[in-house]
């Protein structure tokens, strides 16, 4: 067993049983008594886990959709897919590597896998400017959902970005209409699309490639129009009240699907999916088997239809009967 | 009591001061130019209802969905609630949202046209003005009409209706999707400012796209970038001439040329 390190502040019960369970485990001559207390500690444990992540507010899920240990897309590329082919190319500028496209396989099923991916490593992490795609991206995203449209393969979109990046290159290559565009041509591509929000739905950035026949949520993600610094930077004048923001954002998988936004919340293993990979990756896998077939056994114009009208009826207004 | 509805942009008054070069202007002047100062050309923010004014032609204009109205989803709060802003943004501005949407005619060629009042909530996009946009472009879809939409918006999509402002992009730029493959023209005007959600969606996707003199267009804006990458952003950065630059934009066109521009547009695309 590994020693335990801390977690976010609020997973510091779970942190204090892991320390005392750890000395525990390491005593070579333990007796039976303490294996009982072995035993004891474990259940409690788990217990203490599941009180503490029943009760996430708002603004602790967003420290789980942002956990650094937090399976990313590159994470379930190798845990749920057979096989991944990776295709680089956005066809004008370069390689944003805060996108991962190419050819995969669940199980005997090819797909394309379009994601953000974040990094791991503090490398990793610059290189794709943790997570944030530039213009770059949604072009290589939308390149390759063109492709995958040709060759009649289905779309799975994994979203996972605070952001679309904010910089001068990023502007004066149109972040702007790359993200206007990705949404319009996904809108009509003509094959199924599956979209899941692993982490952060950071907004235009998120949406970017959000546009499908189903959309799915981890139970811990947060998906929002504005991240809850931005948006306490603007509405309350300072970052520092952001969670006062994540509560009034209404941006938890339980909101969205209340608000008919998300179609599925697939749920997290204990204690989050950043304790364990294989788990949260299976679970995923499911979702996506299940959800894909039903996809591919529906005619493409009738999956068009529903996708615009899935589209079409968000939002939430007063109509008056007479013009006002 | 009198309410003293104070304009946006042209401030009241007899005379009135160029924010950009500082020149005492009569106001007057100012109106006969569509908002534009004669001494630098700068163009004043103007509402969404001079606007129409200013490109349809008079007595034209038949407003459509005016009686979708905004509702408080989330019963957002921050310092104000959402529902007490709403009333005061409604009460400071005759408007019931930041879009106004409806058909006319541009000399004499019948367009259907939305305009954003950048003065409401910043101009931003929550579900009313995702709706109505949606519906105009329906609308000219089915009446085969060209699409004319006049964006100005700082503040993108609206953050106080959450998810649902965000969803409005992906809903209208779906329409849109639509009335393209139906062979519809859609001219997209940008004025000062189209930044965010507005930006990144029904403003970007014109067939021909047309900007404003110097506006302030992009995604992120220019405080957010500065955060970011900390160094000093180049002399007019996001600006109209920028995006023209960088290939973004067709043309720019000042305000007073703006009605004949598009009648043109729309006569070459035989619509
Ligand atoms: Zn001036």
């Amino acid at each position: 067993m590994e020693a335990p390190t801390p977690g976010l502040a609020f997973e510091q019960p779970i942190y204090e049983i892991e320390v005392r369970l750890h000395e525990l485990v390491r005593q070579t001559d333990a007796g039976p008594e303490t294996q009982h207390e072995i035993r004891r500690l474990r259940r409690e444990l788990a217990e203490v886990t599941r009180q503490v992540y029943e009760q996430l507010d708002p603004w602790q899920i967003v420290q789980v959709a942002r956990h650094k240990d937090r399976p990313y897309t590159a994470d379930y590329l190798s845990l749920v897919f057979e096989e991944f082919v990776e295709l680089h190319g956005d066809r004008h500028f370069g390689d944003d590597r805060a996108v991962l496209a190419g050819f995969a396989k669940l199980d005997e099923l090819q797909v394309m896998v379009i994601g953000h991916q974040k990094g791991r490593t503090y490398k990793e992490r610059t290189a794709c400017y943790f997570g944030c795609a530039h213009p770059e991206g949604y072009r290589k995203a939308m390149a390759k959902m063109r492709l995958a449209a040709k060759f009649h393969l289905p779309v799975i979109t994994f979203i996972d970005t605070p952001g679309a990046y904010p910089g001068i290159g990023a502007e004066e290559r149109g972040q702007a209409w790359v993200i206007a565009e990705s949404m319009y041509e996904m809108s009509r591509l003509r094959t199924p699309i599956l979209c899941v929000v692993i982490g952060e739905g950071g907004s235009g950035g998120a949406l970017g490639i959000g546009v499908g026949d189903r959309i799915a949520m981890l139970q811990n993600a947060y998906y929002s129009v504005i991240s809850p610094e931005g948006c306490a930077g603007i509405l309350w004048k300072g970052h520092q009240h952001a969670e006062k923001a994540a509560h009034a954002l209404r941006f938890t998988s339980r909101h969205l699907q209340q608000f008919g936004i998300v179609d599925q919340v697939i749920p997290e293993p204990l204690g989050g999916a950043h304790r364990d990979h294989h788990q949260m990756a299976a679970r995923v896998k499911m979702y996506l088997n299940k959800t894909l077939r039903e996809l591919l056994q529906t005619p493409l114009d009738q999956l068009l239809e529903a996708r615009y009208e899935k589209f079409r009826q968000m939002g939430v207004f007063l109509e008056s009967e007479s013009p006002a | 009591m009198t309410v003293v509805r104070k304009k946006r942009g042209v401030p009241e008054g007899l005379w009135l001061r160029c924010p950009s070069c500082q020149s005492t202007l009569f106001r007057k002047v100012v109106d006969q130019r569509l908002g534009v100062c004669p001494e630098c050309e700068h163009h004043f923010n103007v509402s969404a209802k001079e606007r129409i004014r200013q490109v349809l032609d008079e007595g034209t204009f038949e407003e459509w969905d005016a009686n979708v109205i905004p509702a408080d989803p989330l019963k957002f709060a921050d310092r104000k609630s959402y529902a007490d802003r709403l009333v005061a943004e409604q009460k400071r501005t005759g408007l019931s949202d930041a879009a106004i949407t409806g058909g006319g005619m541009i000399r004499a060629r019948r367009v259907a046209l939305g305009v954003t009042d950048s003065a409401f909530i910043m101009g931003s996009m929550g579900s009313v003005v995702g709706e109505r946009l949606a519906r105009l472009i329906e609308r000219a879809t089915r009446q085969q009409l060209p699409l004319i939409i006049i964006s100005g918006s700082g503040g993108g999509a609206r953050m106080h209706e959450g998810i649902l402002s965000l969803m409005q992009m992906a809903k209208v730029s779906a329409a849109l999707a639509r009335y393209d493959r139906a062979g519809g023209l859609y001219v997209s005007v940008l004025t000062n400012p189209t930044m965010g959600g507005v930006a990144a969606s029904f403003a970007a996707l014109g067939d021909v796209v047309f900007a404003e003199p110097r506006a302030l267009i992009g995604f992120a804006g220019p405080r957010t970038i500065q955060a970011t990458i900390r160094i000093e952003l180049p002399e007019g950065f996001q600006t109209s001439e920028f995006l023209l630059e960088h290939g973004y934009v067709d043309r720019i066109v000042p305000r007073d040329k703006l009605k004949s521009e598009i009648a043109r547009t729309i006569d070459y695309c035989g619509k």
